[in-house]
């Protein structure tokens, strides 16, 4: 599903240039949950912006279901988020003024879905994370937990290939962390695949796979036992 | 773009902070208003110099004799002449692109001794000698009977077309006046028709006073012989007097054996130039109106492209959010811009509604407190008000495109960052 080889990216700050990932060969098969883990620093969060296409390699090739993503220019590169990818970050990042309901619709109108069958996707997806009745209410009206699973239901309803949660429980308390992991581990088990940035050595062990980042390069890359996070609820 | 959300979210973002909105569109509306009545007093001044031209043909010369300056051909300096009826032949035949070509004789009323008597009422009145064609060239309207004809001219018949003033005093009010006789300067002229003319300021009342008779009867009964008095000469429309009093002047001058350098022998007063000087003064009037005007509107725009660089910092997050959602670039700028030229519209709306009220209320007054002096029915045309619509669109584009282009300038991924 995602195929990266020796990807190189540096910022530049000041007169030197901080080289955050080193060569990076790295591939995830469909269907995968994998974690992403390292200190802050290790370069993790520039792969997933990287992976995300928000971001640039300076060198190196990305293949994502196939398709190489190269020669990006802006409209092609939303065009690309919109059709294959879902993000989750770690402060939600829903559009305030818009209701629970309006922000999971948002990703759909960018594909020209008509409002009415926009309105019934989301709706669906509302459904899934279990917030059918918060439907109309604005994200100031919710708690941190029920808007992380708003914005799930936002990456999801798009249909992506790969799912990118960046510290998708760094604003969370453990037990609604939780609860948010057992979401992301049921919706990885309707076969769809997922990334997860974290620094949090629990909920890196309820993926299937984690992957030690350090210094801009991968240091370890073991498959784990799952632990299932509905054990914990 | 007429999609129901994207208007929705115009609205939304609009309305967020609704007094910064309002004193943003207020800018705009400040211009538009100012636009706008600025260029209806112009048409104010405009209508109301123009009235005083009354429905006088523009396109017109007048031309009379004086005496000659130059001796010329065994001629001396001095002499007087007329102009003849074959002059009239001759300058229609010479000349080309002439609609009427009037030549009138007159007997002076104004400031002389009583020249009209009837039964024992007695006036002073200008007296005509015309063609038909004159009621084209100074338009009365004719409130009874007729006015001269063909007919008139070629029996000489001695009839008359008298002024609403001269029907008031030598006629008790409702008195019957087709058919009477009146007696100029000792002579029965029959009665077959009245006129009144609309005039706006003083000289109303003297206009008033004519009286109408054919050209042919006039000469014959006060002894003129083939001469005449003066001519008034109107080119078609297309051409323009101007362009032609030269070679007309020229052509009187070889007639009635003038020195060619002579300036003074044929007098002349073409009103069309007139005219043309008074209306590049009103193309000088609303060029500065517009001038002015956009000035104005401009602080507005500028108003709107400050407040817009302001939303779009503070949306800085969430179009980055919607950029990582999928949003194209283009889709962003179009939204900003869109929501520029909607406020800079509504609020040039209310501008021009606001300005119209204005005019209206200006008329209103006009109308209430009687015709004030080189001032008429102040007003915009509709063709004014889509100029000011596209002047709108214009600076909404204008306003929106510096912040559209910042709004898509960040990264999403720092974009995303900001807090």
């Amino acid at each position: 599903m995602i195929e990266i080889k020796d990807l190189h990216k540096s910022y530049k700050m000041g007169s030197n240039a901080l080289h955050v990932l080193k060569g990076i060969n790295f591939t995830v098969e469909e269907g995968e949950l994998v974690a992403i883990m390292g200190s802050s620093g290790s370069g993790k969060s520039t792969l997933l912006n990287i992976l995300g296409m928000l971001d640039v390699a300076d060198s190196g090739e990305y293949t994502l279901d196939g398709v190489p993503i190269k020669n990006l220019n802006e409209t092609k590169a939303a065009n690309y988020r919109n059709k294959f990818l879902g993000f989750v970050f770690q402060s939600f990042n829903l559009i305030n003024y818009k209701s629970a309901l309006e922000n999971v619709a948002l990703p759909l109108y960018y594909q020209r879905v008509p409002r009415k069958e926009r309105q019934e996707r989301a709706m669906k997806y509302l459904d899934q994370v279990g917030l059918k009745e918060w439907a109309n209410h604005l994200p100031s009206e919710l708690s941190g937990g029920q808007n992380q699973r708003v914005a799930i239901a936002r990456a999801m309803a798009s249909e992506p290939k790969v799912l990118l949660a960046d510290e998708p429980t760094g604003a969370l308390d453990s037990k609604t962390s939780y609860e948010v992991m057992d979401l992301i581990q049921k919706i990885n088990d309707q076969g769809n695949t997922i990334l997860v940035v974290t620094h949090e050595d629990d909920i890196a062990h309820m993926c299937k796979r984690i992957v030690y980042l350090k210094d801009g390069v991968i240091v370890e890359d073991k498959k784990v036992k799952q632990v299932r996070a509905s054990a914990h609820v | 773009m007429f999609k129901r959300d994207r208007w929705q979210e115009i609205i939304e973002v609009l309305t967020t902070n609704w007094f910064r909105t309002v004193l943003t569109a207020f800018g705009v509306f400040w211009g538009i208003l100012i636009l706008i009545i600025l260029l209806s007093a112009g048409k104010g001044l405009e209508n109301g110099i123009k009235a005083d031209f009354g429905d006088i043909a523009t396109n017109t010369m007048f031309m009379w004799t004086r005496s000659t300056t130059k001796a010329h051909m065994g001629l001396p300096i001095g002499r007087r002449f007329q102009f003849k009826v074959d002059d009239v032949k001759s300058i229609s035949e010479n000349i080309p692109n002439l609609r009427f070509i009037s030549p009138r004789n007159q007997l002076r009323g104004f400031g002389n001794d009583n020249n009209v008597v009837r039964g024992i009422n007695t006036g002073a009145y200008n007296v005509y000698g015309d063609y038909p064609e004159i009621i084209n060239q100074d338009p009365m309207t004719i409130t009874e009977g007729r006015f001269l004809n063909q007919n008139d001219i070629l029996e000489k018949r001695k009839i008359a077309v008298i002024g609403a003033g001269v029907r008031n005093e030598l006629y008790d009010r409702g008195e019957e006046v087709i058919g009477s006789y009146i007696k100029i300067q000792g002579v029965n002229f029959m009665v077959v028709g009245a006129y009144k003319k609309r005039s706006s300021d003083g000289d109303g009342e003297e206009a008033q006073k004519e009286i109408f008779v054919p050209f042919t009867s006039f000469s014959q009964a006060f002894n003129m012989g083939n001469d005449v008095g003066w001519m008034a000469i109107t080119a078609s429309d297309g051409t323009s007097i101007s362009s032609l009093k030269e070679d007309i002047v020229s052509l009187m001058k070889n007639r009635h054996k003038i020195h060619p350098e002579d300036t003074r022998a044929v007098g002349y007063f073409d009103l069309y130039e007139q005219y043309n000087r008074v209306e590049s003064l009103f193309g000088a009037m609303s060029f500065i109106a517009y001038f002015v005007g956009i000035l104005v509107l401009l602080s507005g725009i500028i108003g709107v492209s400050n407040i817009m660089l302001i939303v779009v910092k503070e949306r800085t997050k969430e179009i980055g959010i919607r950029r990582a959602l999928g949003e194209d670039p283009w889709s962003i700028k179009k939204q900003i811009l869109m929501e520029s030229i909607f406020l800079t519209i509504v609020s040039g709306m209310a501008g021009i509604i606001i300005g119209a009220l204005f005019i209206y209320g200006v008329n209103a007054l006009l109308d209430a407190n009687g015709p004030v002096d080189m001032f008429l029915n102040p007003s915009v045309s509709l063709g004014v008000v889509s100029i000011a619509l596209l002047i709108l669109v214009l600076s909404g584009l204008l306003a929106g495109f510096i912040p559209a282009q910042s709004a898509i300038k960040v990264k999403p991924i720092d974009a995303l960052r900001t807090e």
